[in-house]
């Protein structure tokens, strides 16, 4: 009773805020609504059972990928005033289209063969008193290997994208030269001058 | 009143759809678009949560969390494209970015 009423108030929250994550029209509300429909998501992962994804959807989602968000909208300070007029226009097309994704998707739900016994079989079980991310670390360090290091080198690629997509250099920008620095000798740097009285220091060379 | 796979696979194809909404509704802000892509991977990310715990099998949580890997590599990537495409052409409207030529 009580795990069903917590399911139908996280999937509530979880509607309501995507809804208003694409309605909303200010950038940053809809981040902020990004972030509450990923923190309900992660108590609708406890409550199917994986307490690893949930809280790693928590640190990933709402730690850095909306903090990433959230950076950029406040970099970028583009006109929210011409962004506003034109969402109306294309809501008939985009209600359409969803409506019939829906329907489509619907149909395929309420197919009764997809709930046949004949599906559980391909399942393995994993039925024992390990904990889910015991039983999640058995299996990505054993069977899922070479996947979760592909995963690694995607995120590797990713960074090394993201770094050199926004790296720029900028000429009025004073840098150090390590090699000039080093490579400096006295003798080209100081010059001692022998000075007469009452006489000005030669400082044309 | 016991929740079934047919619950989280609603909520989920909801999520999807609002989705595929938003993507097509806010035609003039890429940030909100990317957004909407994450609202997707996220329903996925459901989909397959519930799966794997209504057929006890963990490799559905697995897969959902190379899901969320994707995720972050495409919103790193994403952003970082629309840093660089706004500081060459002062906006972000979509409608305006039809020019591949650099």
């Amino acid at each position: 009773m009580f795990p069903a009423f917590l399911f139908y108030i996280f999937s509530a929250t979880i509607i309501l805020s995507a809804l208003m994550v694409i309605f909303s029209k200010d950038p940053i509300n809809s981040v902020l609504f990004l972030i509450f429909s990923f923190v309900n998501a992660a108590g609708i992962f406890l409550l199917a059972g994986a307490e690893f994804l949930a809280l790693i959807l928590v640190i990933v989602y709402v730690g850095a990928v909306a903090v990433l968000f959230l950076f950029v909208i406040m970099m970028l300070d583009f006109n929210i005033e011409n962004i506003k007029k034109e969402t109306k226009k294309f809501l008939p097309l985009g209600l359409f289209i969803g409506a019939i994704l829906f329907l489509e998707i619907s149909l395929m739900i309420y197919t009764p063969e997809i709930f046949s016994n004949e599906f559980r079989i391909i399942g393995r079980s994993y039925i024992s008193n390990l904990s889910n991310t015991e039983i999640l670390g058995n299996l990505i360090y054993t069977d899922y290997f070479l996947q979760f290091q592909l995963a690694g080198f995607i995120l590797l690629v990713a960074m090394i994208g993201a770094i050199v997509l926004t790296l720029r250099h900028r000429d009025y920008v004073r840098r150090q030269n390590i090699s000039n620095q080093i490579n400096r000798e006295s003798k080209a740097s100081i010059e001692l001058v022998d000075i007469k009285l009452n006489d000005r220091v030669n400082n044309d060379n | 009143m016991i929740i079934e796979l047919g619950h989280y696979l609603i909520l989920s194809s909801m999520l999807f759809t609002i989705g595929v909404i938003g993507v097509f509704l806010n035609r003039k802000n890429v940030i909100i678009i990317l957004m909407s892509l994450e609202l997707i991977l996220l329903s996925i990310s459901i989909n397959l949560v519930a799966f794997s715990a209504f057929l006890n099998d963990s490799v559905g949580q697995i897969f959902s969390l190379f899901i969320l890997t994707v995720a972050a590599g495409e919103a790193a990537i994403g952003l970082a494209i629309l840093v660089v495409y706004f500081r060459n052409a002062g906006n972000i409207e979509v409608d305006k970015i039809n020019k591949m030529s650099g």
